[in-house]
């Protein structure tokens, strides 16, 4: 068997990571070249190698300083429609072909299916789009503490009620990987990520509350201040004490942006296609149908500059595109990969690994607006436990926030669950607040629902 | 007695790599400084594969390798940590240096040796993975499959996966003794989906073991999971609205014991309790339970999933009372946090693997058994919830709200269970939901080994058990008002 190989197109930039993305190809050539010998008609591997800093603080003290250093490789090879899959962490030579060796062992037992295989040729990617995802951060552990240090005291500091803390961390990491397969594509990329987090400890009459506020980005310069972090996550803490519980209730409720993001991973889970094909969701046959209200509109957006779930390619190799997922609140599209299009006799839409930079188009109205227009409800800001099940809908979660009157916050709440259906609630939403959260791989604004069932004492 | 688990573990770890006990003294002499506390060095070298059926066939398995080197130094509060994936001299030295950088600052503790123990042998130091052949294995899943469709024809899909593998580990110490330990562990899931009039409902069951994979064809165990998913998706295919409000729950024995790892395991860990961040910090000798709880963490559990015979420290695992007749006896502690407060480690030193930190981590977590039989319970309940199977749960260790969610329960009237009603989320008080605990049943049950605890972004696998419970008061999340 030939294999085809296009030429390397990396986007590293200068210096080591262009060389460390050449000798990578190279380990991924000689492991596509060992399964062929093998005797695989196909197969396809990826690998990392990533380095990074943590450093924690607590108290104004080094809590922890962290080095990383990891690497990974994972090869799939198919005997026509057999496959089989094997990952190491050791990259050595031998490592390699023990592990292409067992992918092809493995593949000997699997079951021929049909819809298995590579991807189809076409649906490769063979552009690749500047994503600006690598800003390396050359920052040593005592810069890291300073600004931890900086970020704790700010929160430390905001007000006598704070009193203990779990914290600050400063997290940086960067890496490069690779993906090739027998089809000719070879294509890697480097990226970074940077992050501060601070979570801090409040107490009034007895009682002891958390909270935190944290911020990601590809280039150091775009995370928020480190003051300004240790602030919010004080005034969030601040903001919970003397939390009470509700009596049990029907009410309209705000899901607040940062959390709002978690109603978007269900709707993706219940038309991701491994989901669809299995008739483990409670969206099947929902294409072309109204999910959400005619308001509604969510896309996709891979290619954004710098974002956090910006990818030139899905973990396959299959081209990601803009799209729209849900326009005018009716679904436009699933979420497939070369398999489980297959499956439903459809063309992968580039989401092997997952949707990217997940977007909802944010409504005219900011939190403050959005609470008059619910009037009197539930402003939810923190979500516990799991309680959804995507194969019928039904939605059951522990929640704390706050009670809501004539738009107006009157106390933060707690130990309460908030209920219903999936289905009912999104087509019950009633605004899309402007206050968009676009710090994670989900952007969206506050979400207003129209009614949701409330347990408490 | 022979250590022979730390003999497997050397044997796997050091032989291919040629490395010999005198370079990891000179790694550990790298660490080693005048204000370094302590020090150790861990080793790990990790084997998995796994075996998944939908559609009534074995379309894929997989086979992972993980090694690496954690290496930690730690002067008072601090902690430095380097971890590589390569286990190589000068990639050791190199990362020693990083971690030591974090004394740079501080006074040296007294260098003690410990006595040291043969730890107990609570598995066999065992790859599962050659224990059935690949034919084997393939026939199990398939024989499970076809069980499954035959148990009712409204089954109309059916998932079931088989994983298995071995972690060896090596623990040098700061006193150059050296720790092993291999751990097998294996695991067993089935899934599948009923569809009735248009309606369709998932029902899962599964177990597993630190044993090879022959446990599961011990008995009828791997056919009783799948009349067990079989059995829990035709009970929601019945099941209507759950009710929302606080009202008296009966939890059903085993798995529901989940309610003591998220109500009060967490928030006897020993860092938030050092830290002063959990709601139950300073409450030693205080009564959080009714008198009918006592509470224990226990380690050594011959073969269970949340066993350890030595924890990710090197520290034999032990039996630790948490709650004694109602009153908080104790913390679940680490090496660090022990010397911290000033008590000993109690073998819950746990770590995901080498490129994690070390923290206190619960092992097998269950309550022991009352004088009530479960019928009893059940009849002593005019009006309530008879939660029966649980998902997962979650806490938050400083306000001490916890949930967990119920995914098989019913309603009881008049002291009769009543018809199910759909999965709901409980949510409670930890400090204050076991003194609530008015019977303990006499039907003490472990779960079937299915759980895995989330920490800081670090998951291990763990157990936890329960007797039947009546607690009068916890909130029911449903939707009937």
């Amino acid at each position: 068997m030939s294999v085809g190989r296009q030429e390397l197109k990396g986007d590293a930039g200068p210096g080591t990571e262009s060389q460390r993305l050449d000798e990578l190809a190279e380990l991924i050539g000689r492991s596509l070249d060992s399964a062929a010998e093998r005797g695989a008609s196909g197969a396809e591997a990826a690998v990392s190698v990533d380095r990074g800093l943590s450093v924690a603080v607590r108290m104004g003290e080094v809590e922890t300083i962290e080095y990383h250093r990891s690497q990974g490789f994972g090869v799939t090879v198919y005997f026509g429609h057999r496959k089989g899959s094997a990952s190491s962490t050791d990259l050595s030579p031998k490592a390699v072909a023990d592990t292409v060796a067992a992918a092809c062992r493995i593949a000997q037992y699997a079951a021929e299916d049909p819809y298995g295989g590579l991807p189809d040729a076409d649906t490769l990617a063979r552009e690749f789009p500047e994503l600006d995802v690598f800003h390396p951060w050359n920052l040593d552990a005592d810069g890291a503490i300073r600004i931890a240090t900086e970020c704790e005291n700010a929160a430390r500091g905001f007000d006598p009620e704070i009193s203990n803390s779990d914290g600050a961390s400063l997290d940086t990491f960067q890496g490069v990987r690779m993906l090739g397969n027998t089809l000719g594509f070879m294509h890697g990329y480097a990226s970074s990520r940077h992050s501060l987090s601070c979570s801090v400890i409040g107490q009034r009459d007895g009682q002891m509350q958390r909270d935190d506020w944290w911020t990601v980005a590809r280039a150091p310069q775009d995370l928020e201040a480190a003051a300004e972090v240790g602030r919010k996550a004080a005034e969030r803490t601040l903001g919970r004490l003397g939390a009470r519980s509700l009596t049990t209730r029907q009410c309209p409720v705000v899901f607040a942006a940062d959390i709002a993001s978690s109603l978007l991973g269900h709707f993706i889970a219940a038309i991701r296609g491994g989901n669809l094909y299995r008739k483990s969701s409670f969206l099947l046959d929902c294409l072309g149908k109204p999910i959400f209200p005619e308001f509604v509109r969510i896309h996709e957006q891979p290619h954004l500059p710098r974002a956090l779930g910006s990818v030139p390619y899905d973990s396959e190799g299959v081209a990601t595109y803009p799209r729209d997922l849900v326009s005018q609140g009716v679904l436009q599209s699933y979420v497939l990969s070369t398999y489980s299009a297959r499956k439903l006799g459809l063309k992968s839409t580039g989401n092997a690994g997952g949707v990217h930079n997940l977007t909802v188009e944010p409504g005219a109205l900011d939190l403050p607006e959005l609470l008059k227009a619910m009037g009197s409800g539930l402003l939810v800001t923190e979500m516990m436990g799991q309680g959804v099940n995507i194969v019928t809908g039904d939605y059951s979660r522990g929640a704390a926030g706050f009670w809501v009157e004539n738009g107006v916050i009157q106390y933060p709440v707690e130990e309460i669950t908030i209920a219903g259906n999936l289905r009912s609630m999104f087509k019950g939403i009633q605004a899309i607040g402007s206050d968009v959260d676009a710090r994670g791989n989900t952007r969206t604004g506050s979400i207003l629902i129209d009614t949701m069932t409330v347990a408490g004492n | 007695m022979t250590n022979e688990s730390l003999d497997v573990a050397r044997r796997l770890i050091l032989d291919p790599l040629a490395l010999g006990a005198s370079d990891l003294d000179c790694v550990m002499a790298t660490m080693l400084g005048a204000a370094i506390d302590d020090a150790d060095i861990y080793l790990q070298q990790s084997r998995y594969e796994s075996w998944a059926l939908e559609d009534g066939m074995v379309k894929e398995g997989s086979h992972s390798i993980d090694q690496g080197a954690g290496l930690r130094a730690v002067s008072g509060e601090k902690t430095g940590f380097a971890y590589s994936d390569e286990i190589a001299l000068p990639t050791l030295i190199e990362a020693a240096r990083n971690a030591r950088a974090i004394a740079v600052a501080g006074a040296s503790g007294p260098s003690r040796v410990e006595a040291r123990e043969t730890p107990p042998r609570l598995y066999l130091p065992i790859d599962p993975i050659p224990s059935l052949s690949e034919q084997d294995k393939i026939d199990l899943l398939r024989r499970l499959d076809a069980e499954a469709r035959r148990l009712d024809p409204r089954v109309e899909q059916v998932i079931v996966s088989l994983s298995g593998g071995s972690s060896a580990v090596l623990v040098l110490d700061r006193d150059g003794a050296m720790h092993g330990d291999v751990r097998p562990l294996v695991r067993l899931n089935v899934s599948v989906i009923v569809q009735q009039d248009g309606r369709r409902e998932q029902g899962s069951s599964g177990g597993g073991a630190r044993a090879d994979y022959r446990y599961f064809l011990e008995g009828d165990r791997a056919s009783g999971y799948v009349r067990e998913a079989v059995r829990l998706a035709l009970v929601n295919l019945e099941a209507g609205e759950a009710p929302a409000g606080t009202m008296t729950v009966v939890l059903g024995p085993g798995w529901p014991g989940v309610l003591l790892h998220e109500a009060i395991g967490h928030g006897l860990e020993g860092d938030f309790n050092r830290k002063g961040t959990s709601a139950f910090s300073g409450r030693v000798g205080e009564r959080v339970a009714s008198p009918l709880c006592t509470v224990v963490d226990d380690g050594t559990l011959p073969g269970r999933r949340g066993s350890l015979n030595i924890d990710d420290e090197g520290t034999v695992t032990q039996c630790t009372t948490l709650i004694e007749n109602g009153i908080l006896r104790g913390y679940m502690q680490d090496k660090l946090n022990a010397r911290l407060m000033g008590v000993r480690p109690t073998g819950n030193g746990r770590r995901e693997s080498y490129a994690h930190l070390p923290m206190p981590r619960m092992t097998n977590t269950y309550m022991l058994p009352g004088a009530t039989p479960p019928e009893e319970i059940i009849e002593s309940v005019q009006h309530g919830l008879y939660a029966k199977n649980f998902g997962g749960g979650q806490v938050d260790i400083t306000s001490g709200k916890f949930v967990f969610s119920a995914s098989e329960a019913y309603l009881i009237e008049n002291g009769r269970i009543g018809r199910p009603v759909k999965g709901a989320t409980l949510i409670g008080n930890g400090p204050d939901v076991l003194t609530r605990v008015s019977l303990v049943g006499n039907d003490l049950a472990l779960d079937s080994g299915v759980g895995t605890c989330g920490k800081d972004g670090q998951s291990v696998p763990v157990g936890v058990g329960q007797p039947t419970l009546r607690v009068d008061g916890l909130t029911v999340g449903g939707t009937s008002v």
